[in-house]
């Protein structure tokens, strides 16, 4: 094993924050008084309940809710000093530690590099008494890093500065400061200047309205099933109520037969022509209220993408930070060649990780987008493998599985005949799991890795090798048995799966991976 | 659309080192330990329920009780061991694999390059038997954290000082 934390270079910061070094500090003591303080809260509810179940007992009540409060507020306070002692935190020549636990003891290590920003949080109460909490926040995907809850504003101030003089002493090869390596996430800042920046790809009007009718929508008659729903309290008009209905019915019956059939069919034609017009009306709202003059561009800063007819957003990401692309289409829309085109990335896009860069594109025109994000799509050369075909077998069985299972007690209990329902599912799935392996593939390059799955509307994945975070195999009982795993790669802000993959070629994809992640420290990604 | 299936090609280095389930490095014998008391304690509730039916003979006497009780004794001696001997993980120059699962097998690799941050954890359990939980955190979404237990605590706060420093060799 390695020595430990030699001070093998000179400490930027003066002597007297060096003196602290290397030595559990406690957080400030005020601090257990504030988090009592927050307990405080807690503890109201039950008095209170406390309280009134014992209201019939008259004064006694209320005795019992005080001692019962001050028994709260004292265990609150002792496990709150009990969980100050033993919470420590250090400062070393190369990271932070954290100590804490009462029964379980846990000790955390932040390497400075990994630190990406310090923030000082002031509330109310801690206010009141000089008290910050300092929150260190590293890339981790499951976000939780360490937060001190409670030192002194100067102290604070101390390690803030300390751990940017630490991270630009470390790396100072070309990284930024802390601020810049976490601003990347979407606020629109400071226009980049028009000339450096060239449009990769924008949609005119006829596009626009191409795309909204591909973006067909019936969603506007569950809203209005919803709306008639709360329109019900106001009018005395139940719309649940099957009589109602009945009657209508018999009534348009009635009428309805009066028009012989080609009255009806020409009724029916007209209500699937107004399916249609309501359908695309609403794709093409949505679409226009939301992709209007929708228009990506790359400038110094990275990616800039505007849209929007009401609300305009306007979203800065750098290329770096773009993890992973995803490319895909719609059933009916792969027909006709279009395409869309999204960027994965840990910065946030209206609640979801993934970028839309292009909602509506031809191949030709997603390519030049794809390079200037640093990838290359998918050509000719490439190596596909299939997934294993004891996957397709096996995925084939335990699909149609269920529904042959189901069909036993529909044999047994329902009428005649329903029996095909769940057999003919049973057959669907199997053949559409049979055909969908011949989509389900996966290949490898130098610098990149690829997935794709997909019948009718193929979905292609494209990592970065380097940019991924780990590499797992996980296998079920049956995969164990049969020689096959699903590849988990580490992808920030999303997920690259590869199911199905035979073992062997598992172990080399992940040995490949490994290689490239490891060739390559984390801090000198961004 | 050519498709290769099931088909290995001769690649320079072909990966299988990280296979090889010899290399592995087994966990501490007091992980075993560890987690057949904690069996029991999870077995403890279960063998108390079937006491309070046996009690309320409404069933047949040792209808309940026995199956119960033979469960758990078996899994209180038989699945400790087996999930101790499923476990492994393998400490490289730069990685960490760490293996587990006895029906669901997973096996993954965390080169230290992408550690964001570890942990040592220690429940009261573990204090007792003196091993340790070592976690090292990733910024990937999947598998952002991955957890070794069964460490003996020195051990564990080893493998934490190699790992950082490599983390700090790498970056400058």
């Amino acid at each position: 094993m390695s020595e430990p934390a030699t001070p093998d270079q000179p400490s930027p910061n003066p002597p007297s924050s060096a003196a602290m070094q290397g030595q559990a500090l406690r957080t400030d003591p005020k601090s257990f008084v504030v988090q009592g303080l927050a307990g405080l809260r807690n503890v109201v509810l039950p008095i209170v309940a406390v309280y009134f179940s014992m209201r019939s007992m008259g004064s006694l009540a209320i005795i019992v809710a005080i001692c019962a409060g001050i028994a709260l507020i004292g265990i609150g306070t002792f496990s709150a000093f009990l969980r100050w002692r033993k919470f420590t935190y250090q400062v070393n020549e190369e990271d932070i530690r954290v100590e804490s636990g009462i029964l379980s003891r846990t000790a955390r290590s932040v390497p400075f590099e990994r630190i990406q920003d310090v923030s000082l949080e002031q509330s109310l109460v801690p206010r009141l008494f000089g008290l910050v909490a300092v929150k260190f926040e590293t890339g981790s995907g499951g976000g939780d890093d360490i937060s001190l809850l409670y030192l002194g504003e100067a102290e604070g101030e101390r390690l803030r500065e300390l751990v940017r003089d630490r991270k630009d002493g470390v790396a100072s090869d070309g990284q930024k400061p802390a601020i810049e390596a976490v601003d990347g996430s979407d606020s629109a800042q400071s226009e980049p200047t028009a000339e450096d920046s060239t449009v990769l790809f924008a949609m005119d009007q006829r596009r626009l309205f191409t795309f909204g009718l591909f973006e067909f929508s019936l969603a506007v008659f569950a809203v209005l099933a919803g709306l008639s729903q709360y329109v019900e309290w106001f009018v005395d008009y139940e719309i649940w109520d099957a009589d109602l209905w009945r009657g209508l019915i018999a009534e348009q019956q009635g009428w309805l037969s009066g028009l012989g059939y080609v009255g009806q069919a020409l009724g029916a034609l007209l209500g699937v022509i107004g399916l249609l017009v309501v359908g695309s009306a609403t794709g093409l709202v949505r679409t226009y209220l939301r992709d209007w003059e929708f228009k990506l561009e790359q400038t110094p800063r990275g990616f800039r993408r505007r849209r929007g007819l009401l609300t305009k957003t306007d979203v800065v990401m750098p290329a770096h930070r773009v993890q992973a692309i995803k490319i895909g289409t719609g059933l009916l829309r792969n027909r006709f060649g279009w395409q869309d085109l999204n960027f994965v990335s840990l910065a946030q896009d209206s609640g979801s990780t993934n970028h839309t860069v292009a909602p509506f594109a031809q191949a030709e025109e997603l390519d030049p987008v794809i390079r200037a994000a640093g990838f290359r799509p998918p050509d000719a050369q490439l190596d596909w493998y299939r997934a294993s075909k004891l996957y397709r077998t096996d995925s084939i069985i335990l699909g149609s599985a269920f529904f042959a299972i189901a069909a036993i007690p529909t044999a047994i209990f329902a009428p005649a005949g329903f029996v095909l329902i769940p057999l003919v599912l049973a057959v669907v799935v199997a053949v559409a799991n049979y055909y969908a392996w011949r989509f389900h593939r996966h290949a490898i390059d130098h610098t990149q890795i690829f997935a794709s799955r997909g019948l009718f509307a193929p979905r292609t994945q494209i990592a970065s090798r380097i940019k991924l975070h780990s590499v797992g195999l996980s296998q079920g009982p049956i995969a164990r048995r049969r020689g096959y795993a699903t590849v988990h790669l580490g992808l920030a802000g999303g997920m690259f799966v590869i199911p199905g993959v035979p073992i062997e070629r598992a172990m080399q994809l992940r040995h490949h991976v490994i290689e490239s992640i490891a060739s390559t420290d984390f801090s000198q990604l961004r | 659309m050519d498709a290769k299936q099931d088909d290995v090609p001769a690649v320079p280095g072909d990966g299988l080192e990280d296979a090889d389930p010899g290399k592995l490095t087994k966990l501490h014998i007091n992980y075993k330990k560890a987690l057949r008391v904690q069996t029991t304690l999870v077995a403890l509730p279960f063998l108390i329920a079937a006491l309070l039916v046996e009690e309320a003979e409404v069933l047949p006497k040792g209808l309940v009780v026995i199956p119960i009780a033979l469960i758990a004794l078996a899994a209180i001696i038989r699945l400790p061991a087996r999930r101790h001997f499923a476990r492994g993980y393998a400490m490289s120059a730069d990685r960490l694999r760490v293996v587990r699962g006895i029906l669901f097998h997973s096996d993954t690799i965390v080169p230290f390059g992408r550690v964001q941050h570890i942990d040592v954890d220690q429940g009261p359990l573990e204090r007792f038997f003196g091993i340790a939980t070592l976690t090292l955190h990733t910024a990937g979404t999947q598998n952002s954290s991955v957890n070794l237990p069964g460490l003996e605590h020195a051990l564990a706060m080893d493998m934490r000082e190699e790992i950082r420093s490599h983390i700090k060799r790498e970056s400058i």
